[in-house]
């Protein structure tokens, strides 16, 4: 599966040997492998004649894995190309080059019908409820429209399956004949999780699924999408910007930074030992909400704003808002390598070699006990 | 204030909309102070009350369908009893406010230049040039690089934290003493964040302004305020100094609030988050008595009652809405973990 260009000019590792050397996949190994996934937009002027002028690098070069049963947290700032990832995985939007693999079975290059059919086992849920439910479709509809579209069930039967759906997240199953707009947010983004395990999917990709929501309810969703990857044996890859939250539901996390990624490993390991100086600043730009555990550390401040994925830096996308930057990291593009474990990252200064004073800092002290 | 009084003292305030469902009881008997120098959090929910309280304070709230009772006293004289004339001389010099959303904030077809200078201009007889110099220093002063040739932009050409930048130096026009920042980092990304965070703290470091910072989260309560309110349904419902919230909190919202948080620090927690239960209530028929209630585990038959906002901890200035007893709090608030949370207590 190598074949695919490599677009960039430091080569990443391929899926097989992230997998080679990772200890995580304990139960059945991967169900998603992306391999040198690209996805390139044309940005075009012109009026009669559209000229390509240049190309956004949402995602460029990105190679990953999601184990059977586990979550893989995918965190990094908006315009960094997780979105675009997630939709791309499951084409949604087509991939510029690159392949994934879903239990093995290659995914680009299948037909419409072959697809659709591969995206019963692969669902989808929104950031924003509101923008996710057709208004002028009451909620069993919306739920039920799966069933129909997969020709798997219809009238009373139908009916009866998504009144259990709507139960299954939290729902009055009475509610079957209401809009969207009689629910309230929380309600709304239950109805997506409803219309998502409608084909009983085995994974499903989760973008921003609690970021449109007020933290009583935040906590709400994710114990529900806890309590079902439980009890229906699912996998998630689950996109957020709130490191906190991710950190909670993840086993694995993958960092992004404009359209690459740049480390990726146990949540754990992400965590307490970080090793790209990115994911450091991120972890420390988090204000933690405990006065003292806060006030104990020194948050590392990037300067300067997320660079533009249609003009992005050369080499390291990162050494112009970086503080351990050097010459080499504006000239030769870090390779993603394995610093053991399965925690990898692409960076020519890794934090735990040559600054282990940084992680310190920006750590907090002995958490006090709340 | 010289005698060391309050610089900001809001008393029993309410807003309450007319709308067509019914009236909208947006703010239920709010006070606050707010000292000089200090950081005030406000902490709470969507419809809790936090921005409406806030835009009242500066007249924002002031329509037809609108019902505005209470005192809201900046340095001594109540802006309520104002009428929009002045009001203008306080609001945007003295009380400046900068909103969530940076991008709706600036008006589209206009340089930021011409913005800034409008303000400065509206506030006083400057010269344009002085406007213009004062712009300039004021873009340099909140960390805006090549400031000279950024103050011929449009806004569309600033990135989402340049935005805020620029309405937090529009908003320094005047040298206020008070600045209200009503979710000033919501839209911004966490680098960003807490870029604009520091800024706020140095300038108010530099310039001595109180600040009243109103959020969701309490990460951000946590890294700037001194004292803090939690509102919840239009009402405060606990009232401390940040340490007083954080590691002694009265109110069984303050727990369901601190149980339900995900920490970049702790390692996944083996069970599931403490959650609140339930909705946030209708503020067009609010339930009786508390309106924490039908979310409550531990409710009981006084309830019903409203329980007025009082020192019940046994620290004079930390102030909650409970009727339940100091010790029955201190226990009923830790869960399984031994963290704070909102559970409902072991039989």
């Amino acid at each position: 599966m190598n074949d695919a260009s490599t677009p960039s000019d430091a080569p990443t590792p391929g899926v097989d040997e992230m997998k080679a050397k990772d200890r995580t996949a304990s139960n059945g190994g991967p169900l998603l492998e992306v391999e040198h996934l690209v996805k390139h937009f044309p940005i075009k002027s012109g009026i009669l004649i559209d000229r390509e002028i240049g190309q956004v690098r949402a995602v460029d070069d990105v190679s990953f894995f999601v184990n059977k049963g586990e979550t893989l947290g995918l965190v990094g700032e908006s315009g960094c190309g997780k979105s675009t990832l997630c939709r791309t995985v499951l084409r949604l939007i087509e991939p510029t080059s690159g392949s994934m693999r879903f239990e093995g079975r290659e995914l680009t290059g299948l037909g419409r019908n072959d697809m659709r059919e591969a995206r019963r086992d692969m669902q989808m849920i929104f950031q924003d409820p509101y923008a996710s439910l057709n208004p002028r479709k009451r909620v069993g509809q919306i739920v039920g429209d799966p069933l129909a579209l997969h020709g798997i069930s219809s009238g009373d039967e139908r009916k009866r399956q998504v009144q259990e759906l709507l139960e299954r997240v939290g729902l009055n199953p009475e509610h079957f004949n209401r809009y969207p707009h009689e629910f309230s947010g929380g309600q709304r983004q239950r109805i997506g999780i409803a219309r998502a395990l409608a084909l009983q999917p085995k994974l499903i990709v989760a973008d921003e699924p609690v970021s449109a929501l007020d933290v009583s309810i935040q906590a709400q969703i994710i114990n529900l999408l806890d309590e079902l990857q439980d009890d229906l044996d699912l996998t998630y890859i689950f996109v957020a910007h709130d490191l906190g939250v991710v950190r909670h539901v993840s086993d694995r996390i993958a960092v992004m930074y404009v359209g690459k990624i740049v480390e990726i490993g146990p949540a754990e390991a992400v965590y307490t030992n970080p090793i790209h100086p990115y994911t450091l600043s991120l972890l420390s730009a988090i204000p933690i909400p405990d006065p003292r555990a806060n006030d104990s550390r020194e948050p590392m401040v990037l300067e300067g704003d997320v660079p533009s994925p249609a003009n992005p830096p050369p080499a390291c996308r990162f050494h112009t808002r970086c503080p351990f930057a050097t010459e080499i990291c504006s000239e030769v593009e870090p390779e993603l390598i394995d610093h053991g474990g399965g925690h990898w990252a692409a960076c020519h200064h890794p934090l735990h070699r040559e600054h282990p004073e940084a992680v310190r800092e920006a750590t907090p002290g002995e958490g006090t006990p709340t | 204030m010289s005698d060391g009084g309050h610089l900001l003292e809001v008393e029993d305030l309410h807003v309450s909309f007319d709308t067509d469902d019914g009236v909208v009881k947006a703010v239920d008997g709010v006070s606050f102070t707010v000292e000089p120098g200090r950081t005030l959090g406000i902490v709470g929910e969507s419809g809790s009350g936090k921005s409406v309280a806030n835009m009242t304070i500066l007249g924002l709230t002031r329509a037809d369908d609108a019902n505005v009772s209470g005192r809201i006293l900046f340095e001594g004289n109540d802006l309520a009893a104002l009428d929009d004339e002045g009001l203008q001389g306080t609001r945007g010099n003295e009380i400046a406010m900068i909103f969530q959303d940076p991008l709706t904030s600036l008006h589209p077809f206009y340089k930021v230049g011409a913005q800034m200078t409008e303000a400065i201009q509206a506030h006083g007889d400057a010269s344009d040039d002085e406007a213009r110099e004062r712009s300039i220093e004021l873009l340099k002063l909140v960390g805006i690089p090549d400031a000279e040739r950024r103050f011929g932009e449009y806004p569309h050409e600033f990135s989402g934290g340049m935005r805020q930048r620029v309405m937090i130096a529009m908003a320094l026009t005047n040298d206020p003493k008070l600045l209200i920042a009503d979710e000033p980092t919501t839209a911004l990304d966490v680098t960003i964040q807490a870029q604009i965070l520091r800024l706020i703290e140095r300038l108010q470091a530099e310039l001595g302004m109180a600040v009243i910072m109103i959020t969701h989260d309490l990460g951000v309560i946590a890294e700037v305020a001194d004292d803090v309110l939690v509102m919840y349904g239009g009402r405060v419902v606990e009232q401390g100094t940040r340490d007083e919230i954080f590691y002694d909190p009265q109110h069984p919202y303050t727990w369901g609030l601190l149980g339900s948080l995900t920490r970049t620090d702790r390692p996944r927690r083996s069970g599931r988050l403490a959650q609140i239960a339930g909705q946030p209530p209708s503020l067009i028929a609010p339930p009786d008595g508390c309106h924490f209630r039908p979310r409550c585990p531990h409710e009981f038959d006084k309830c019903p009652q409203v329980p007025g906002l009082e020192a019940r901890s046994g620290t004079r200035d930390h102030l909650d809405r409970c009727w339940l007893t100091a010790d029955q709090k201190r226990t009923l608030r830790v869960v399984d973990d031994g963290e704070i949370g909102l559970e409902e207590p072991a039989a």
